[in-house]
């Protein structure tokens, strides 16, 4: 034990001097990651080189004009019925908290129905809608019920409508994440009750509903796979048309995931965009934390640097 | 620097500014007012004292339909509040018809229920612009100098979470003055502050009772009750005990019940 050292330190210490330490080592970090990068290069090992894939087929087919069509069909459908389904959640939501119970009755039995049948049998069910509605319209006007609903409209409704259910519910639950001192506070003040839902209940509503709606984005893109059950020409329907003809069932697989991966990898930065957007006013909020990488080799990178504190303290 | 506009403050008047006349009010089993009858005349400052569950806050808040009464008659300013009463019958009021008399009656709270997602100033524009229709420029001239009045004119453009307890206070005072209410009600507007940001709060109520606000204050600031109030009403179990000037109810009670409380906070 030297005393000079102890003398720096000291000195340091009160001197007001930044803190350098060496952080603690996670060596079972390190094997872990040995371990998961081991495995995961065998798997992509025994894809790649596997005799029965054809790579070049993927290849091939990656940029086919019709698998991207069917691309551009999957994300106008997940756009279409998620802003269809936001709109309607948000009604339904407000009319459940309704003073009004013929309102409120109205919303609790749309989610009963949309929620309690499986959206594949709704898909179906809008497609078949001919069956028992051969023309639709009232009175004078009406129209052939197969022109007026293609299998992209019949996609499109099932989706969109078992949506606006599932939304209600998260739409909901932020409205009553609300504190109610903010409802008593727009009441006093002379505001109506329409006017407090929208200016101050809802905006503050949406930190909470954001999070759950970028979910609920992210699982539409895959739900629209469903529709291909009704030849919707989505995404999956092209990639099974290529497959079944000419027995590339695996590769094309493989092409539609790459493009699901893709698009879902687009929303998901966007969605932690949104929930940035939304956070505003509720105080400084916690720093974002470091990626894998920075925190496996951050150790090693601060060995020599300063603990970094956390920014944006409040004004 | 006046905080109120020339026109509320008005003379004394006969009508008083609200009278309370045998206000019953429970929830569920449990009967938290147990007939209120109370007069605040026009400028008068009225504290309400009592220990927490004495009903001193709902009786408060009976007064602007946050809670509606069970029996009685409540009137401000000589209206009923909440109901149309024709012949023997009592009508309730629309919501519209409600928002309208809340206009009049500023509310501060406990807990300041400023709106997170707004600045100061947004906070105090935004009922003039939805309520009174008022232009935005109008609205926001007139909060920069409500804002300026209660000492913030600084901090116009920050969020309730970037501000101090007593700043929120101070805004969401300003926040109800903007509507140029006849009648401000204050539930214990001082309760959750840290113990030096009260006076700030505190202080500028004394101004506006100084200007001559008609106010009635739900408190537990004896000094302040002591040195601001004309009267001083002090609550037990849903009853009013008793009133008067504060030299009086606070200096030399009558009852027990009041002597009882006094010696705990005082």
């Amino acid at each position: 034990m030297s005393t000079p050292v102890t003398d720096r330190v000291r000195s340091e210490a009160v001197g007001g001097a930044p803190i350098r330490a060496i952080p603690v080592r996670h060596y079972g970090q390190w094997v872990c990651a040995a371990v998961a990068v081991t495995l995961a290069g065998l798997l992509f090992w025994s894809i790649g080189t596997n005799p029965a894939i054809q790579w070049p087929v993927v290849g091939e087919y990656l940029f086919n004009e019709n698998i991207l069509s069917g691309a551009l069909v999957t994300l106008q459908l997940t756009v279409l019925a998620m802003l269809i389904g936001v709109v309607g959640g948000v009604v339904l939501a407000v009319m459940r908290l309704s003073s009004n119970p013929v309102l409120s009755a109205l919303s609790a039995a749309y989610l009963w129905v949309f929620r309690g049948t499986p959206v594949l049998v709704q898909i179906v069910l809008w497609f078949n809608l001919a069956l028992i509605f051969p023309r639709l319209g009232f009175g004078p006007v009406s129209a052939d019920t197969n022109e007026l609903i293609s299998a992209f409209g019949a996609a499109l409704l099932a989706l969109a409508l078992n949506e606006a259910a599932y939304m209600a519910e998260i739409v909901r639950g932020g409205i009553l994440s609300v504190d109610s001192g903010q409802n008593e506070a727009s009441q006093a003040l002379g505001l109506t009750r329409a006017q407090a839902m929208r200016r101050i209940i809802l905006p503050q509503a949406m930190r909470v509903i954001v999070p759950p709606t970028g979910n609920e984005v992210i699982t539409m893109l895959k739900t629209t796979a469903l529709v291909a059950v009704i030849g919707a020409k989505d995404l999956f329907t092209e990639a099974q048309y290529f497959g079944q003809n000419n027995f590339t069932t695996f590769e094309m697989l493989l092409v539609a995931s790459f493009w699901y991966l893709v698009l879902t990898s687009a929303l998901a930065v966007l969605q932690s965009r949104l929930e940035r957007r939304f956070a505003r006013g509720v105080g400084p909020g916690s720093a974002p934390r470091d990626g894998v990488a920075r925190r496996l080799l951050g150790g090693v990178a601060s060995r020599r640097s300063t603990i970094r504190t956390p920014e944006g303290t409040p004004a | 620097m006046s905080l109120l506009a020339p026109d509320t403050r008005r003379p004394a008047t006969g009508t008083p500014m609200v009278r309370a006349e045998s206000v019953h009010k429970s929830f569920g089993h449990v009967e938290v007012l147990k007939g209120i009858d109370l007069e605040v005349a026009n400028g008068e400052v009225l504290c309400l004292l009592g220990a927490s569950g004495s009903g001193k806050s709902t009786f408060l808040r009976c007064i602007n339909h946050l809670e509606r009464i069970d029996s009685g008659r409540l009137y401000v300013d000589g209206r009923l509040i909440g109901y149309r009463e024709h012949g023997d019958k009592l009508y309730e009021m629309r919501e519209r018809e409600v928002a309208a008399q809340r206009r009049e009656i500023g509310m501060v709270f406990q807990r300041f229920n400023l709106f997170p997602h707004m600045t100061a100033l947004e906070n105090v524009m935004e009922a003039p612009i939805r309520v009174r229709r008022e232009t935005k420029a109008a609205a926001r001239d007139r909060a920069t100098r409500l804002l300026d009045r209660v000492g913030l004119g600084d901090r116009a453009g920050n969020y309730p979470a970037q501000l101090s307890g007593g700043q929120q206070q101070r805004v969401a005072i300003a926040r109800a003055l903007a509507m140029e209410p006849k009648l401000m009600l204050f539930d214990e507007p001082t309760s959750a502050l840290d113990p030096e940001l009260v006076g700030e709060v505190l202080g500028v109520m004394g101004d506006l009772a100084a200007e001559g606000m008609t106010m009635v204050v739900v408190t537990h600031e004896i000094g302040f009750a002591r040195e601001v109030s004309d009267t001083v009403v002090f609550m037990d179990g849903g009853v009013i005990v008793e009133s008067g000037a504060p030299g009086r109810v606070i200096d030399a009670p009558e009852h027990d019940r009041t002597r009882a409380f006094l010696s705990k906070v005082l």
